[in-house]
């Protein structure tokens, strides 16, 4: 079946995809962390005894310990051999198994991101229909003033303008921390709002255009009523490159996690990179990073399938 | 029904789904402390996390201190040393259990500490042979008498984790203690939360639970004091302690602790070998605006190194370190130098050019590097200031090409600050001590203070060893810090521990 084999080929192109980026990632995390200034022992030392008790002799110990001193080709071989066999070796710091932390803070940055993507889209659909529909209205107009002032906000001082607003003024919602669902609104919100400045107006764009095309016209002259017309044809036309778009957005959603997360003292994956970089813990930034960028590659996927599905002519 | 009211009603339905499921938090019932704080508890194994499992009273150690400092018994009702010095023994309270009902042993202890002395730490810098279990009690050997070894029973790394808890390599695995406090709820790094452990062995604790949250940024841990979130919140920002003040329902108070900002000098170096050089630049350093301006609390410029939270070693009666900067261009005129052309010193055709490290991991030693620059350029010297990771402190310090260094030192890892002072100006120096600066008389009063219990010959060697530093300034102290905390309105016996040892949990309680 033609449908299978175009399926079988997305498959096959994004695993070769995933070999790539892990490597790459892997390669490119390590020879960064490498280059950063100053030796790394002390740094670690610094991460598992504290600052106070760090001194040369703890530096030494770590470096030892931990085969600092080896060849930085030596050390990178050894992870890829690592990761040849699933394994992302254990945290320089706390000399745990980076699978199984990246595994923890992974399911609290997926529960956020999906937060963030269900926000967005509960924002940008009905602002961005509404703006299509007419366009040049008065709702187009004041949805890209706000949508352009919401994307040129950087996502961490919108985080404390929301809890600000919420948190401390109104006292509807906690401030920061995981401690159950009201916890994820805020942080939610936050990237939510930052995607949906723009993808309301790809969603804007998409339903003028459908709104203005031909087969349009003739649903409508056919006989269709207006809201057939719209929910079985433009809707599913404008579609298309919406769900392109919420793919695209993955890039900034990675970027956004980081920030945000910090912010808002979230246990996730971001939180944790960021951590590690300061801390010198290579493994754990090549294990994080690996992660996001798999994700990378998983969101592509569910993307190009979900568009092979809601458009009948591309298989 | 028009494209327009379809999209209209969309959107009131989306209105009155995001604010019905925006549910008001829960209302704090008054039995529960919430904490926040920067610190992050990534383990449950003391050597790493220890500090916090300590503050928040999970575990306990063989010996605690109060906030002065003063030692009292702990899991140890009483020690006593041999007429030698040479063999402690610290008897074990009896009746103690760990939260998950297991009896502590001797054995356990002993176990504990010896994990500890063979991690770096506290301990593996005494001169301890030998760990052993007695009967009833734990027996410490020494290489040589040190009076302050109670002191480092007391220290965060020394707390003595439940032997059910230990994984397969002898890590503690679970945060299981004897303290008044059992962790109920771990969420590593993050968060953590406890109840009230019925089976404590000393006074039950007022409130019922406790939760934990480790934040990192400063703005959160304002927002989180300023909404009601977190009851006690811990270390914050100037800016952010500042804004609080103006919060009804919040109090904040500053504390001073016993870290200060110092800089290392290099006193082999060519123009700073001279006692007169590093007066001089000591002259040329407004601590009072530094304190004012960045630090904002005016009361933290140094007079001189130890600070009035280290009782015992802060000396009312020394000479303060003033500024002076007519003094401090008469001194390196007598040392020979005299103003170039740019207005910058020259002797010999030598520029007084100096190079400062730092690192911007404490926000405001950038900041007080840039400050230092301008006001050492008014007297004439040239300061290049390199901000970088701070293993170029320790790394300058060991192949001599430290100039200068600017950072922050805690007297007070144990209640006794004799180890970290002995490390930082005993013989040959320390990484983040004096470098390159030679004392045999500060040398041979450190070693008495160290194996000394005498109350009066330790006294007299400590004020030597203070009037020392003020004279020479291998080290320059500049600030000394505070511990800031944001206390939520009716929350009782509130006690901010300068040492950092503990949170107070177990005296806390709510106003009715």
């Amino acid at each position: 079946m033609p449908w299978v084999r175009s399926v079988l080929a997305i498959l096959a192109g994004r695993s070769l995809q995933a070999l790539i980026v892990a490597l790459v990632v892997g390669i490119v995390s390590f020879i960064m962390m490498q280059a950063l200034p100053g030796d790394a022992a002390y740094r670690i030392a610094a991460g598992r005894y504290g600052y106070d008790m760090m001194d040369a002799a703890s530096a030494d110990a770590v470096r030892l310990e931990l085969g600092l001193d080896r060849p930085w080709w030596i050390q990178l071989r050894a992870w890829l051999g690592e990761l040849a066999s699933f394994d992302l070796g254990r945290s320089h710091v706390y000399g745990s198994s980076v699978i199984e932390k990246v595994a923890t803070q992974l399911k609290y940055s997926l529960l956020l991101a999906g937060g963030a993507v269900i926000a967005s889209l509960l924002i940008a659909l009905p602002v961005g229909i509404a703006a299509g529909m007419r366009p040049g209205g008065t709702v187009d107009r004041i949805s890209l003033v706000v949508s352009i002032f919401l994307r040129a906000i950087p996502a961490f001082a919108l985080g404390i303008v929301l809890v600000l607003v919420f948190a401390v003024q109104l006292g509807f919602l906690p401030v920061a921390g995981f401690r159950g669902p009201q916890y994820l609104i805020l942080p939610s919100l936050t990237l939510g709002l930052g995607l949906a400045a723009v993808s309301s107006r790809v969603v804007r764009d998409a339903v003028a255009d459908a709104m203005s095309a031909e087969w349009r016209l003739f649903a409508r002259t056919k006989g269709l009523t207006a809201r057939r017309t719209i929910m079985s044809h433009v809707m599913r036309n404008a579609a298309l490159p919406v769900v392109a778009y919420v793919g695209v957005q993955g890039a900034y959603l990675i970027e956004g996690v980081v920030i945000v997360e910090t912010v808002f003292a979230w246990p996730g994956i971001g939180h944790a990179l960021v951590h590690a970089i300061f801390g010198r813990d290579v493994a754990m930034v090549q294990g994080t990073a690996l992660a996001l960028g798999l994700i990378y590659v998983g969101l592509n996927l569910f993307i190009d399938l979900t568009c092979r599905l809601i458009d009948p002519r591309s298989s | 029904m028009s494209s327009r009211s379809y999209a209209r009603k969309l959107f009131a339905a989306l209105l009155v789904a995001g604010v019905a499921s925006a549910s008001s938090v829960f209302a704090q019932d008054r039995t529960n402390v919430a904490i926040a704080s920067p610190w992050e508890i990534a383990s449950a194994d003391p050597a790493v996390s220890g500090f916090v499992i300590q503050k928040l009273q999970i575990m306990e150690n063989l010996v605690d201190a109060d906030t002065q400092g003063k030692l009292r018994p702990g899991l140890a009702t009483e020690w006593s040393v041999s007429p030698d010095g040479l063999t402690w023994t610290f008897t074990l309270r009896e009746g103690v259990v760990f939260h998950d009902g297991t009896e502590l042993t001797v054995l356990n202890a002993a176990q504990a500490l010896n994990r500890a002395l063979e991690q770096p730490g506290v301990l593996s810098k005494a001169p301890i042979s030998r760990i052993t279990a007695g009967e009833g009690a734990l027996i410490v050997e020494l290489e040589r008498a040190f009076a302050s070894l109670p002191a480092l029973l007391a220290h965060a790394t020394t707390v003595i984790p439940a032997p059910t808890a230990l994984d397969a390599d002898g890590i503690p695995s679970d945060l299981i203690g004897t303290g008044p406090f059992q962790v109920t709820v771990f969420s590593p790094p993050q968060a953590l939360e406890m109840t009230r452990f019925d089976n404590y062995w000393g006074k039950a604790p007022m409130i019922e639970t406790a939760s934990y949250l480790a934040v990192g940024r400063a703005e959160t841990r304002a927002l989180l004091a300023e909404s009601g979130d977190a009851d006690l919140v811990f270390t914050l920002d100037p800016t952010g302690f500042a804004g609080l003040a103006d919060v009804s329902d919040v109090s904040t108070v500053a504390v001073p602790i016993p870290r200060v900002m110092t800089l290392k000098v290099n006193a082999s170096h060519p123009f700073l070998d001279d006692p007169r050089a590093r007066q001089a630049l000591s002259l040329a350093i407004d601590r009072a605006g530094i304190a004012t301006a960045i630090n904002r609390f005016p009361e933290g410029a140094a007079t001189q190194l130890f600070p009035p939270a280290l009782a015992g070693w802060h000396d009312d009666t020394l000479k303060p370190l003033e500024t002076d900067l007519n003094a401090a261009r008469a001194l390196f005129a007598d040392l020979g130098w005299s103003e170039g052309d740019d207005k910058i010193l020259v002797r010999e055709g030598e520029r007084f050019t100096l190079e400062l490290r730092t690192f911007p991991d404490r926000p405001e030693l950038p900041l007080i590097a840039a400050v230092l620059q301008d006001q050492w350029r008014a007297i004439g010297i040239e300061l290049d200031v390199n901000v970088s990771n701070y293993s170029i402190i320790p790394q300058g310090h060991k192949d001599g090409s430290l100039e200068v260094a600017l950072y922050a030192r805690n007297y007070a890892l144990t209640p006794d600050p004799i180890g970290t002072v002995l490390q930082d100006f005993g013989a040959g120096g320390g990484d983040w001590g004096a470098m390159g600066w030679q004392n045999d008389a500060v040398e041979l009063a450190l070693e008495t203070i160290a194996a000394s219990a005498d109350e009066a010959e330790r006294t007299e060697a400590i004020r030597a060893v203070a009037s020392s530093l003020q004279a020479e300034l291998p080290v320059i102290p500049i600030t000394w810090y505070q511990h800031t905390v944001a206390i939520a309105e009716g929350l009782q016996n509130v006690i901010v521990d300068p040492l950092q040892r503990s949170y107070g949990l177990s005296e806390l309680s709510w106003a009715e």
